[in-house]
Formats: C-alpha cells, sequence, structure tokens
C-alpha cells in the first residue's frame, strides 16, 4: 500500500522547487505564471501579488484558462508547498514545461517578510451572487471587484436604456446613471422592460431605479429626471463616468453626447433603432471614430425620419440593448476586442447581422486635427409635439 | 447591375422594397439611377452636388468617403449600402 507520505516523496521527485528566495527572484526576472492552489478562506487571508487563484481541486479544469501558454514557466504555492507539489506534478503531466512549486510555501514566504497582498475581496454573498461571473477567468474576482466599482451612464430609460440597465445592475456594475425626463407611457411598455404597468405616469428615473434596486441592492441608482442640454451636459458628465451607454431617442441628444464624450474622454457604446433593423458601435475617444466622423451632421428636421411613422419591433431593443450592456461590461473590465471602428447592424426580419467599417476622419469638425466645433450646439427637437420616446 | 440595399428609414421613398437594382460603374452613376427611379431620394442622399452629411454610403462594407468618395469604383455584383443616421432609441 502507498502512503501520503509516499505519494508526496514521489511527487516531490519528480517536479522542481524553489525556496522563497528563488522564487521571489523568479517572480521578478522571470515573468512566470503565479498560481495559488489553496482555498478561497486562505486566499482571503492573503496571497502574493500578482497570483491567480485556482483551488487545487479545479486546477486541472481552470489551469488552461489562467496559463494558456504551456512553455511560460509556472510558480504554484500552496500554505506549505504539499499541495502545490502535487499541482505540479499534474501540470507537468498536462504538458506544461516548467512548473515548479514553491517549496516552504505561503508560510515561508511570510517569514521571509515578501510582500503580501490582501483581496479587498467579495464577502461570500457576493461571492455567490456573481459565482457565474466568478468562474469565468477573464472575469473572476479581481474583474468583479472592477465592476462594483465601476460607474456607467445611461442616456435614457427608454427601449435601449431598459434592458442594458437591467443587465449592467444584474452584472453588478457599482454605480449606473440614468438621464430620462419622462414619465412612463403606456405605449412605451410593449418594448420599456424596466417599467411596469404600475408605474404609469411615475418619472421613467424613479421607475428605473425602483426595478433596479429590487433586482440588486450592490448598484447605486444616480438619477437626473431631466433632458440632457448643453446647460447640464458638463455637470453630469462631471460625476465621473467610466462608459456612457447612449440609448437616447432624438438627434439632438445624440449629438450633444457624441461632443461632450469626446470632450471628457469617455467611451460611448452607442445603439439606434427602427422598425425591424438596429445598429451597434463603440466610439471611443483617441482610439477610433466619434459619432460626427460617421454622420458629421443631423438631417434637417423636414428629412428626419418621422417618429409618428416610426414603430419599431418590441424585442428588437432588447437585442441592441443587450449588445450595448455586453459592449460596456467588456470596455469595464478591459477585456475583448470592443466594437471600435465597425458598425454592427442587425436586421430582425431577415435574421441577419452585417458589419461595416468606420474610420476616423482626420476632418472631423469635433475629433479631427483642426476641429471648427468647439462648444455644444442644441439643435431643434426633431417631432416637437409629437415626440414619443422609443 | 448592382443591388443597393435600402435602409429601413428611406424605403417608403422606394415603395418598401429592402433592396433596389440599378446601374453605374461609380458610386455617381449608381446613385444617378437610383434617384431617377426614385426622384424624392434626391433630398435624403445628397446636398451641394456631394454625398449628404447625414447619410453615408458604404462599397464592399468601406465608407466611400474613405475612398473616392462619388467617384469610387463599384464592381459588378458589389454590395451597397446606404446608411443614413438613425437616431430612434
Ligand atoms: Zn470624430
Amino acid at each position: 500500500m502507498v502512503s501520503y507520505r509516499d505519494l508526496l516523496a514521489q511527487a516531490k521527485a519528480e517536479i522542481d522547487e524553489v525556496d522563497a528566495v528563488r522564487a521571489k527572484d523568479l517572480i521578478e526576472s522571470g515573468d512566470p505564471v503565479i498560481v495559488d492552489v489553496r482555498e478561497q478562506d486562505e486566499w482571503d487571508e492573503g496571497h502574493i501579488g500578482g497570483a491567480v487563484h485556482v483551488p487545487r481541486g479545479h486546477l486541472e479544469s481552470r489551469i488552461e484558462a489562467a496559463a494558456p501558454d504551456r512553455t511560460r514557466p509556472v510558480l504554484i504555492y500552496c500554505a506549505v508547498g504539499n499541495r502545490s507539489a502535487f499541482a505540479a506534478k499534474t501540470l507537468l503531466e498536462l504538458g506544461y514545461v516548467e512548473p515548479v512549486s514553491l517549496a516552504g510555501g505561503f508560510t515561508d514566504w511570510k517569514r521571509n517578510g515578501f510582500p503580501v497582498e490582501l483581496s479587498a475581496g467579495l464577502d461570500a454573498r457576493k461571492r455567490a451572487r456573481y459565482s457565474r461571473h466568478l468562474l469565468i477567468p477573464e472575469v473572476g474576482e479581481q474583474g468583479q471587484l472592477k465592476l462594483l466599482d465601476s460607474k456607467i451612464l445611461l442616456i435614457g430609460a427608454g427601449g435601449l436604456g431598459s434592458p442594458a440597465s437591467l443587465y449592467l445592475a444584474a452584472a453588478g456594475v457599482g454605480r449606473l446613471g440614468i438621464v430620462d425626463a419622462d414619465v412612463v407611457d403606456e405605449s412605451n411598455l410593449q418594448r420599456q422592460i424596466v417599467h411596469s404597468t404600475e408605474r404609469l405616469g411615475e418619472p421613467k428615473v424613479d421607475s428605473a431605479r425602483r426595478t433596479i434596486e429590487a433586482l440588486n441592492p450592490d448598484v447605486e441608482v444616480v438619477a437626473y429626471k431631466e433632458r440632457l442640454t448643453s446647460e447640464n451636459v458638463d455637470r453630469i458628465l462631471a460625476d465621473g463616468w467610466d462608459v456612457i451607454v447612449d440609448g437616447a431617442d432624438n438627434f439632438p441628444t445624440r449629438y450633444l453626447v457624441n461632443d461632450a464624450s469626446v470632450w471628457h474622454d469617455i467611451p460611448v457604446v452607442h445603439g439606434s433603432i427602427y422598425r425591424f433593423e438596429g445598429q451597434v458601435t463603440v466610439f471611443k475617444p483617441g482610439e477610433g471614430p466619434c459619432y460626427r466622423c460617421l454622420f458629421p451632421s443631423p438631417p434637417p428636421p423636414e428629412l428626419a425620419p418621422s417618429c409618428a411613422e416610426g414603430g419599431v419591433l418590441g424585442v428588437l431593443p432588447g437585442i441592441i440593448g443587450s449588445l450595448q450592456a455586453s459592449e460596456a461590461l467588456k470596455l469595464a473590465l478591459g477585456i475583448g476586442e470592443p466594437l471600435i471602428g465597425r458598425l454592427m447592424l442587425f436586421d430582425a426580419l431577415n435574421a441577419e447581422f452585417s458589419d461595416v467599417s468606420i474610420r476616423r476622419d482626420p476632418e472631423c469638425p469635433v475629433c479631427g486635427e483642426h476641429p471648427t466645433i468647439t462648444e455644444y450646439i442644441d439643435y431643434v427637437e426633431f417631432c416637437a409635439g409629437t415626440r414619443e420616446p422609443a | 447591375m448592382t443591388r443597393i440595399r435600402i435602409p429601413p428609414t428611406l424605403r417608403e421613398e422606394v415603395g418598401g422594397a429592402r433592396e433596389v437594382p440599378a446601374e453605374g460603374e461609380t458610386v455617381r452613376e449608381l446613385l444617378d439611377d437610383l434617384m431617377a427611379q426614385f426622384p424624392s431620394l434626391r433630398r435624403q442622399l445628397v446636398e451641394d452636388d456631394e454625398i449628404a452629411p447625414f447619410v453615408n454610403v458604404y462599397v464592399e462594407g468601406e465608407d466611400v468617403r474613405t475612398r473616392e468618395g462619388l467617384d469610387t469604383e463599384v464592381r459588378p455584383g458589389s454590395t451597397v449600402i446606404l446608411l443614413p443616421a438613425m437616431a430612434g432609441g
């Protein structure tokens, strides 16, 4: 019969070990992936800075995501160096070229007085609520903490703002600003799912706040019950937003949001809808085009599609607004390829996505080399009187 | 012949069609042919003999403004998309 001691000795014979001093050298000069294979409560009490947490029980299933390059050195540690010895052996079997185990483990690391990082950490309740995010390596605990610390401003609590605000709230975005001056109208409820029949006549920002707070008490809602204008846009943006989700229903607001986002250097996730079709893109100042690179000025009021004859399939904003939420989360997390420089078109009738490339225009009146627009412009209201928020 | 994709906001001008065939070897010739078929489109697409600032024309997924504008060549079978600004939300 083989004992634990035999197994451990066997593992240690097959792998490479380093002591804390050499581990520190390796971290400083060798750029290893540092993997902490201890349990959650041990990790919470402190860990080596830059380490990824892969409990040993999940090692085989999660290590590829944490360390995709098998040729890159991997420094593994646990409390005293035993679990990490077994883990290093497993990595050898998985084809990793240089797994090394920290002999003496985290205990020895601390005894040497080397730096320890404390996790601000998610508490048990948050860990349960966001568990499906924690399982995604690209999000994980650090990503979730980032989301809880991020601030996203929604322009409009209408068709696009409804699904976007719901998903951003559910995802645990720490602060959601909502700008909307309207009240809930019966004709909104065919698509504006953040509101409900009992909220008819209630200001949309208040209705949205109630729904969001019921969904996720971790989210702080900042309500701006006002229409975005040249007078208030600087004040609202100065409240410090990481991302703007533009779900406005009119050209004057779209252009205000654009110009302000360029001047305040805040990325905008843009979405718009009409009948069965929608568009999404990301305008990130300095990295890609802005709305005016695409459309230097709005159409004259008499050519703007009449709101009265417009109409929209109720689920369409659900699709486009959810894509906006997805792009906003990617920007807040700093992951993936944001939709910068591409305009995605969706056609529900044909069930078809297509894509056109959009470029920064050096002659752009706002973000170009010689801007000709340097102050906000209040364009005339379109569909005045018949305006009905999409 | 080239098929021009008509955006939902302009479909009423072309009798509801999603695509309209037109003849021409450049964007200018194509648009001239399109606007000859549907004269009410002119004010939606053209301003001062140029493509209006509130509309984009894409040939093979590229904005013709970043190529040769109205003189951009259009090969037979190319995908041409008209895309006016759309504000609904
Ligand atoms: Zn621009």
